[in-house]
């Protein structure tokens, strides 16, 4: 990912828009590109965990209590996680404005 | 003073490489660019020249291997000809992105089909916006001095970016010349060390060839156009400072007897030395006619180009390429186009000519002279380019 500022002028870029900074990816928010959202009912889920596997962003975390839930800030709200939950725990929802 | 040498062009070019002390080349053969990587394999195996000779499977892993060494920092070289460059084109585009100053020897043949091996500039025209430097060689004295003018340019700190000699195949890579060599001192007070301004290096690592969001995209594009642009400066320069240490003075645009001139050629590449002939031809003859040689083709040198032109009434723009549905060759396509705000233009006769390397002799440009004072008379503007001895045209 080439920088993620959005008022870096042409001036400002590296030779070679090179990133001099490792690691900055985590910065990026893909969470913007979502339509819908990922809704858990903890009462069917049983925590096994199929969510957390299948998640193609890596953008699941297990919570304290034991449950699987979305970090919105990289969730691009693909539903995979909800078409694998094999309790059907998971609801996409659409996101407003 | 170096030696003057009788030697094919190929061969003083991958010599110059040598003197350059390169540390890799990467290339695929391909006629009429062969005897050069030939040369530098010869070089490099026989310990002349310590450098990582990689015969790569394809053009498109000779760019990648050329960028991929130049962003650790080593001095790369790599050569081809016309479907090569085709299939290189992809990582062409990205190099220059990535500021890498790759140089690249072009022996400019025609693009396929139908199939041919020999020489036009529709290769480096099909590239044309890729955003290396580029320059057109006329001779081979020409293309020897400008292998090390290239590293010189292209790894200065305010440029870095890539940089193709285009050289025409067969015309010249395959011609015997006397080339005068220079001197390995000479080469050392010229040349400096390559020293990147970012380098793959694990003690301090970077990313390049990142994803450029649309939020960035354009702003790293001027980033990449500004430096070309700017990069006239230092070409100028180089070049004062190469004629400082050998003697020869080279400019963006090159005159032959075109101060009073009426009507001016313009050529790019080895055709100014057969135009400058036919100049000397009609000058005889008593017409008011001079040529002009650009040499320099990326940045385009605007002011030198204008001030060339600026007393002439008639262009005669000699194309080896194709802009297919467009209205003429790239290059008249162009000049036009830096003339458009000029309040005396001159007239603009434009001739397709020379394609797959068919003779085009010095009798035939005091014909397209001839041709190109009829239509002038005429002011027909119907044509805006000519096929030049094409039957049946």
């Amino acid at each position: 990912m080439t920088e993620t500022r959005q008022d870096l002028t042409w001036q400002e870029l590296e030779v070679g828009t090179v990133l001099t900074t490792p690691g900055n990816s985590d910065e990026y928010k893909t969470g913007d590109w979502r339509s819908i959202r990922p809704v858990v009912d903890s009462k069917k889920c049983i925590k096994c965990g199929t969510c957390y596997i299948f998640c193609p962003d890596a953008a699941i975390y297990e919570t304290d209590e034991g449950f699987f839930e979305a970090n919105l800030f990289y969730c691009k709200g693909c539903g995979i996680c909800a078409n694998e939950c094999p309790t059907h725990a998971i609801e996409m929802v659409e996101e407003e404005e | 003073m170096g030696k003057r040498i009788g030697l094919e062009v190929s061969l003083s070019a991958a010599e110059a490489v040598k003197m350059a002390n390169v540390d890799c080349i990467a290339a695929y053969p391909i006629t009429p660019q062969t005897h050069i990587v030939e040369h530098l394999s010869e070089l490099v195996n026989n310990g002349e020249l310590d450098a990582e000779f990689i015969p790569v499977e394809s053009e498109h892993s000779a760019m990648s291997v050329s960028a991929g060494v130049s962003a650790v920092g080593a001095r790369a070289f790599t050569c081809t000809s016309s479907q090569g460059l085709a299939l290189m084109n992809e990582i062409v585009h990205i190099v220059a992105s990535m500021r890498l100053p790759v140089v690249m020897i072009l022996a400019n043949r025609s693009m396929s089909g139908p199939i041919s091996i020999w020489n036009d500039h529709t290769d480096v025209m099909s590239i044309r916006d890729c955003g290396w430097i580029q320059v057109f060689a006329n001779n081979g004295q020409e293309v020897f001095d400008h292998v090390l003018f290239a590293y010189k340019v292209a790894e200065d700190k305010n440029v870095m970016l890539p940089f193709i000699i285009n050289i025409d195949g067969f015309i010249l890579t395959h011609v015997i010349e006397p080339v005068e060599f220079w001197d390995q001192d000479q080469v050392e007070r010229y040349l400096p060390n390559f020293e990147p301004v970012h380098r793959l290096h694990p003690d301090k690592p970077v990313t390049m060839g990142g994803v450029g969001m649309p939020t960035i995209f354009s702003e790293a594009k001027v980033a990449q156009d500004e430096p070309l642009k700017q990069s006239k400066s230092v070409i100028i320069s180089a070049w004062k400072e190469l004629g400082d240490i050998v003697g020869r003075y080279y400019k963006p645009i090159e005159t032959y007897r075109s101060e009073d001139a009426d009507t001016l050629f313009i050529t790019q590449g080895s055709y100014g030395e057969t135009v400058s002939m036919a100049v000397d031809a009609l000058r005889e003859e008593g017409k008011s006619v001079g040529l002009i040689m650009d040499r320099l083709w990326r940045p385009f040198p605007f002011d030198e180009f204008r001030e060339a032109v600026s007393q002439a009434k008639n262009l005669i723009v000699i194309d080896r390429a194709i802009s297919y549905g467009g209205q003429g060759g790239p290059l008249a396509i162009d000049l036009r186009s830096v003339l458009y705000k000029e309040k005396n233009q001159p007239n603009i006769t434009n001739f397709i000519c020379g394609l797959a390397g068919r003779d085009v002799t010095i009798d035939d440009f005091k014909n397209m002279y001839q041709k190109a004072m009829e239509k002038v008379k005429k002011h027909t503007r119907e044509e805006d380019f000519e096929y030049y001895g094409v039957r049946g045209k």
